[in-house]
């Protein structure tokens, strides 16, 4: 066989790393240490275990960009890989919501006798879509135009455009954060106060969690854009980032559609 | 040109010691992780299996207690505890490890002739995850679960409220993140075969050219990838359910615990086809190399597959016929569970037509590649009586269904790793199973198994309810012969075991292609074992 010379493909296999089993290892603490903490009130492990995990992903992506911005491992067919990976990532992120959905349609189109069959429960203050819930909204779809002007400023070479809208993305994704932790805040109905909390709650705090990621996420591709990463043909990070925020924007539209909207009719 | 022989050229790809192993991006050496992990899995699984054989013997709570020094209550809740840790550890550490992570990590990317996986550090954590969530399991037992018993004893499916308020104890949370750290583990490999089947086939290889095992792990991983996050999602609402005070599941706060029935069997249903298609894939190579002929209807084979995968999204609710839905419902997924034996039907009759004037050669392999044809149509076939949701009144929850998951699972899929592992081992170890110790593994474990489970279909139609430790005596003489049965079995696993010390200590090697030209796919162009890196030069497929 033909193990005697340089490989004449342009597939990258990548060296050993420590990472995935560091991180393994990292998840073990975390999730045991979840336990200790949910039943004896211990939150040393799983601290340690939380920082323990975004240390290795920290160095696990930086190996990453490392490869594909200077070492040139990421050749067109490595990206086209990356592009069916992300999108494969996103689409069992669209599955997880619907196991949220799920629960919220059982309870909402089939209230049961412990709700008195009423939806939403009697004696539960909504939240009024048309108020903060709409500004959100607004503030995300705008956020969704952000980040593509700030992707075509980045495919004509604008540089500077470029990181004012990434900029301006991260911004709105923050206030959105901030309108939902006060809004969070002010509601009249707590985690714990029965199926309409808790489809409440789990839905749009699930997809608040996201949001963060996605902010994060894009914070990363801001802090690359000023160390001049990115080519204009060549940024499939800043993509991956974007294709991420556009999903995060659509689950709040459904969110918005569905559970603030759809029960005040 | 083994690796062995070019282990000094190359550092940064020939890695050696314990650095091969842990920090492993090489898809061979990452196949064989999982196939060891499988092996200590599938142990252990079995001893628990073994334990609840014993109990069930003979009437009456005899052997668990003396292991519980003579707490019946204790050995009752320890018999939930082996129920519920046997049917996860088949699952998630013993079936899927085995045939996804081991010969799907090993086979894929030979097949479709790519160098490696498309993420070969992924493809690392993926498997890494798995003795962390098994580690997590195994601790469980070690933590309280019901008030004053140690250990989770839900049931591999953890209904609520038996998984929330039956079992406040810290054993079920860990049990909990067990089954995320090892969704998370099959997500990450699904999406990395998925890419690595669709980006890196070599030039030719087009999708209907792509041999049936490849077509099988790809319809597989798909299920696992739209599967396992709504999973993800039922057991976090245990979670809150249990630690935040959500009421997801619970009535008295307008919660439904028949939602998470329907949220765990939405994955449950695609999951028991992610544990058999890559089975059928093997299948297909081994029937076909040892009748020397080409697979009968190829393409019928691929889309038969792809119809089970999709068709198998659609089904979830027959396993739930006694929760009082309603008929029309129950008329639905009755039909829609039928549907299912027209593509199955397709492969076995396609199998069967495979050998059909075929000069067949029973070779190990094929002994157990026939032997799963023949019992998983077995379990088929009890498949559609208990589609049938007026049938499944009675039925649900007794051994009928323990034993037709049985015949589709411990010989669908266990007789097809079985069949991959002689069919593959002298490509992987570079040296030949011995004949005769092989072939009474088979024998064995074909006796033996039927011997544990056809009378199982006995006891069900009895009326024998599963998950129970003691029986009155009516039950007394089927179930002493499905013990008897576990014996042989046993005995069939000592034999396993044996071949395998036999295998890797044996002085003979194997060449390129061990079987003849019937065997056409890339890894029998390759040495035995492969190069560290195949195909550094991409193969042309005509």
């Amino acid at each position: 066989m033909s193990d005697s010379h340089a490989p004449n493909h342009n597939y990258h296999l990548v060296d050993p790393s420590i990472w995935p089993i560091f991180c393994s290892f990292s998840a073990f603490l975390l999730f045991f240490g979840g336990v200790l903490y949910m039943h004896y009130d211990n939150v040393w492990l799983v601290s340690i275990g939380t920082l323990m995990t975004i240390f290795g992903a920290y160095s696990w992506w930086g190996d990453v960009i490392r490869e594909a911005e200077y070492e040139g491992h990421h050749k067109p067919i490595v990206q086209l890989g990356l592009r069916y990976g992300m999108f494969l990532f996103i689409i069992s992120e669209v599955m997880f919501f619907v196991a949220w959905f799920w629960a919220f349609f059982n309870a909402s189109i089939f209230p049961t006798e412990a709700i008195n069959f009423v939806w939403p429960p009697e004696g539960v203050e909504v939240l009024d879509p048309w108020h903060l819930p709409l500004v959100n909204t607004l503030i995300l779809l705008l956020s969704g135009c952000t980040v593509t002007w700030a992707h075509h400023s980045l495919v004509e070479g604008d540089r500077a455009m470029f990181k004012q809208m990434l900029l301006f993305t991260i911004l709105l994704g923050a206030c959105f954060t901030a309108i939902q932790a006060y809004e969070y805040s002010h509601a009249t109905f707590g985690f714990a106060d029965g199926i309409y909390s808790s489809t409440f709650y789990m839905a749009t705090g699930f997809h608040g969690f996201h949001v963060l990621i996605g902010t994060i996420f894009l914070t990363v591709n801001l802090l690359r854009a000023y160390a001049g990463h990115f080519k204009k043909d060549h940024h499939f990070g800043f993509e991956a980032a974007a294709w991420y925020w556009h999903f995060v924007d659509v689950v709040w539209l459904v969110l918005f559609f569905c559970i603030y909207i759809g029960i005040t009719g | 040109m083994s690796y062995g022989e070019h282990a000094e050229g190359h550092d940064e790809h020939h890695p050696t010691g314990w650095r091969r192993w842990m920090l492993s991006t090489n898809h061979k050496d990452i196949g064989t992780l999982y196939l060891i992990f499988a092996i200590v899995a599938g142990v252990i699984g079995g001893i628990f299996s073994g334990l609840m054989r014993a109990e069930l013997m003979y009437p009456g709570m005899d052997f668990l207690p003396l292991l519980k020094g003579g707490d019946v209550q204790a050995a009752y809740h320890f018999f939930n505890v082996l129920i519920t840790a046997h049917g996860l550890i088949m699952v998630f550490f013993m079936v899927m490890p085995a045939l996804i992570g081991g010969f799907g990590n090993w086979f894929v990317p030979i097949m479709i002739g790519a160098p490696d996986m498309a993420f070969p550090r992924m493809n690392n954590i993926s498997f890494w995850l798995l003795p962390v969530a098994l580690t997590l399991l195994v601790l469980s037992t070690m933590f309280e679960g019901p008030p004053g018993q140690m250990g989770v004893g839900g049931g591999w499916t953890v209904y609520a409220p038996l998984s929330t308020s039956g079992q406040p104890g810290p054993a079920m949370d860990l049990a909990i993140f067990s089954l995320h750290v090892a969704g998370a583990s099959s997500i990450l490999g699904a999406i990395n075969f998925i890419c690595t089947i669709f980006n890196m086939r070599a030039p030719g290889m087009t999708l209907h050219k792509m041999p049936l095992f490849v077509w099988s792990v790809l319809v597989t991983v798909f299920l696992l990838l739209l599967a396992l996050p709504v999973l993800a999602g039922a057991i976090t609402m245990l979670l809150t359910d249990r630690n935040f005070g959500t009421a997801f599941f619970d009535a008295s706060g307008g919660g439904d615990p028949v939602l998470y029935q329907h949220l765990f069997w939405f994955f449950g249903h695609p999951e028991v086809y992610i544990l058999i298609l890559p089975g059928f894939g093997v299948i297909s190579h081994i029937v076909s190399t040892f009748s020397g002929k080409p697979i009968f209807g190829y393409l019928g084979m691929a889309y038969a597959m792809v119809a089970i995968g999709v068709v198998g999204f659609i089904v979830w609710a027959h396993h739930m016929f006694t929760v009082g839905m309603d008929v029309d419902t129950k008329a639905y997924f009755t039909a829609a569970t039928m549907v299912i034996a027209v593509p199955t039907g397709i492969k076995i009759f396609s199998w069967l037509g495979t050998m059909w004037g075929g000069s067949i050669r029973f070779e190990t392999p094929m002994l157990f590649a026939i032997g799963m044809i023949f019992l998983f149509t077995i379990g088929g076939v009890t498949g559609v009586v208990l589609a049938n949701a007026g049938v499944d009144q009675s039925m649900h929850d007794t051994y009928y269904v323990v034993a037709h998951f049985h015949y589709t699972m411990s010989m669908g899929a266990l007789f097809s790793i079985y069949a991959a592992w002689y069919y593959w081992i002298g490509k992987m170890s570079g040296k030949p199973y011995p004949q005769l110790i092989s072939k009474l593994h088979f024998w064995f474990t074909f006796i033996g198994v039927n011997l544990i489970f056809f009378p199982q279909h006995f006891l069900g139609l009895a009326g024998m309810p599963r998950r129970i430790p003691d029986y009155p005596n009516a039950y007394a003489e089927w179930n002493f012969w499905s013990s008897i049965g576990y014996g042989v079995m046993a005995i069939g696993l000592v034999f396993f075991f044996i071949g395998l010390v036999m295998t890797l200590r044996s002085k003979k090697r194997v060449g390129e292609n061990q079987w003849g030209e019937a065997a056409t796919t890339l890894e029998w162009t390759l040495s035995s074992p492969p190069p560290f890196h195949q195909f550094n030069e991409l193969p042309r497929i005509k």
